[in-house]
């Protein structure tokens, strides 16, 4: 700091800035690290054991499979997208879908390649579809939304299995129309309750349709689906 | 004047005025004269304005224009600028044909979307497959070692036809119409996006028609096919008679023709999804279910 007589220095009284013991200064001039960031998760998750980073991921996803079941109008699904759950909720339902018919020859049911399609293939089209008419939501976001909600037709699929071991005939039909049904509306009121704020008003019927259309084809499936005898 | 300024600053353009005063015989053109002297030039009647093909125009005229590429995301947006009642406007106009009232005329005109071609196809495609899943399972109801398959290959071959009649079909006719409007003057052009949107809306009556046919009795679906075919065929035929009558008549005749032809086979092939009903087939050992 220069010395210089204070009267040929016009703001001379400014200069002064030093502090009077008393005072004392604390804090920490380091930058405050910014929230729960992925630079903060690198340092302090590398050195945690495997089971912390997969019981995370594990948690988040029940998280929004328990917002699934309860659709409120809820930020959480549409902010933290992630893309397991519907993968592994696909996997279970072409799986399922598979029963032991792989093997035989006159087995007219979906492979489990063509349930993997439809299900993805059909989830980009609704949100190219969704996209296109003006809607503000994120891709990923709404291939989070829209394979999530497909919970319900999965959790369809595990009663129809189950109804389906004690026989085949008229009234495990009935049960499994009324079960199939019964989870149809409830994924399409939980997916249009998660995407409807972010459409265009005057098009709403436009978006909610080709979701509708997605989850019958599915409900479809898993209604016509017979186990080989 | 340039000598004196700095090359590095930044010079301000110099009126009109004072560039034209270092040449007064310099050709301009003002944008005003430019529509003026097309609306005067002597040979410019009717047929010539609109063999400009009222695409351009209208592309001329309206706001600003994204000229997106291709194969960019924003070129797709302007066809998906519909809204529900718009939609649901055109729907119902194509399962009510009305003589006089041209389909792309009176719901179309400037702002063809593909919103209702795909979907609608979409939905007739799953409802052909279903309902004729439905339709086989029902007949062999009551059979003792029938066993369902739900047969999925259905909706592939169903998917292929659907869409390759709705967007091959428009392609060729739309081809066929460029061909003609070189050789005849056409008071009537469409482009080839209204002719996609004809045709896909057309197909809208097929839905009802085709889940009517999940009933088993030969006579109701031999009423709905037809009743079906003549909807659609005729929204079809009034769309496209203004655009080919003042051809020669055998090509009119030709067109309209070919395009009925491709309809009713599009609806045989659907019916084809549906196997014979009980009536047709004798099954002594039917039981009443």
């Amino acid at each position: 700091m220069a010395e210089a007589d204070g009267s040929s220095r016009p703001f001379a009284g400014l200069s002064d800035v030093s502090i009077s013991e008393d005072i004392p200064v604390e804090g920490d001039i380091s930058m405050p690290p910014a929230g729960p960031s992925a630079q903060d998760d690198g340092f302090s998750t590398l050195d945690e054991p495997v089971r912390d980073t997969v019981l995370r991921d594990l948690r988040a996803v029940g998280n929004k499979f328990v917002h699934v079941l309860y659709p409120k109008q809820s930020k959480a699904l549409l902010r933290d997208w992630d893309l397991w759950g519907p993968l592994l909720l696909c996997v279970t339902l072409a799986l399922l879908l598979q029963g032991g018919s792989a093997d035989s020859k006159e087995d007219g049911g979906p492979q489990f390649a063509e349930v993997f399609v439809v299900i993805w293939f059909g989830s980009v089209i609704i949100t190219l579809n969704s996209k296109l008419l003006g809607g503000t939501i994120s891709f990923f976001q709404s291939l989070c939304v829209l394979g999530y909600c497909i919970m319900p037709l999965t959790v369809a699929m595990v009663v129809c299995r189950v109804v389906l071991l004690g026989g085949s005939g008229p009234a495990s039909f009935a049960v499994r129309l009324v079960v199939v049904c019964a989870s149809f509306g409830w994924s399409t009121f939980a997916s249009t309750a998660f995407l409807a704020d972010s459409q265009p008003p005057n098009r709403k019927a436009l978006v909610v349709y080709p979701v509708f259309l997605f989850y019958f084809v599915i409900g479809w499936m898993i209604l016509t689906f017979s186990p080989s005898q | 004047m340039a000598t004196t300024k700095d090359p590095f600053e930044f010079q301000e353009f110099e009126e009109a005025e004072s560039l034209l005063e270092e040449n007064r015989d310099a050709i301009t053109i003002n944008m005003d004269d430019v529509n003026e002297s097309q609306k005067q030039r002597p040979g410019m009647n009717e047929d010539q304005e609109s063999l400009l093909s009222n695409d351009d125009k209208a592309e001329l005229l309206s706001g600003p224009q994204k000229n997106a590429p291709f194969w960019s995301f924003d070129y797709y947006q302007k066809f998906f600028d519909v809204d529900t009642h718009q939609v649901r406007s055109r729907i119902i106009g194509s399962v009510m044909p009305w003589p006089g009232k041209n389909f792309i005329d009176v719901y179309i005109r400037r702002n063809p979307d593909l919103y209702g071609p795909f979907w609608i196809c979409a939905t007739l495609v799953f409802a052909i497959a279903i309902s004729g899943n439905i339709s086989n399972f029902l007949v062999h109801l009551g059979k003792p070692n029938y066993k369902y398959v739900p047969e999925f290959r259905k909706v592939t071959i169903a998917a292929t036809a659907i869409y390759c009649y709705a967007w091959l079909v428009p392609l060729a006719l739309w081809g066929l119409l460029l061909w003609r409007n070189n050789k005849v003057m056409n008071l009537v052009t469409y482009s080839f996006m209204e002719i996609v949107c004809v045709y896909g809306y057309s197909l809208a009556i097929y839905i009802p028609a085709v889940v009517l046919w999940i009933i088993p009795s030969d006579g109701l679906r031999w009423v709905t096919g037809l009743v079906a075919l003549c909807l659609s065929g005729s929204v079809l035929l009034l769309t496209f008679w203004p655009a080919v009558r003042d051809d020669h008549l055998r090509v009119s005749i030709a067109v309209m023709s070919a395009i009925v032809g491709l309809n009713i086979l599009l609806a045989v092939a659907s019916k084809s999804f549906h196997i014979k009903t009980l009536t047709t087939l004798q099954q002594p050992y039917m039981k009443l279910a």
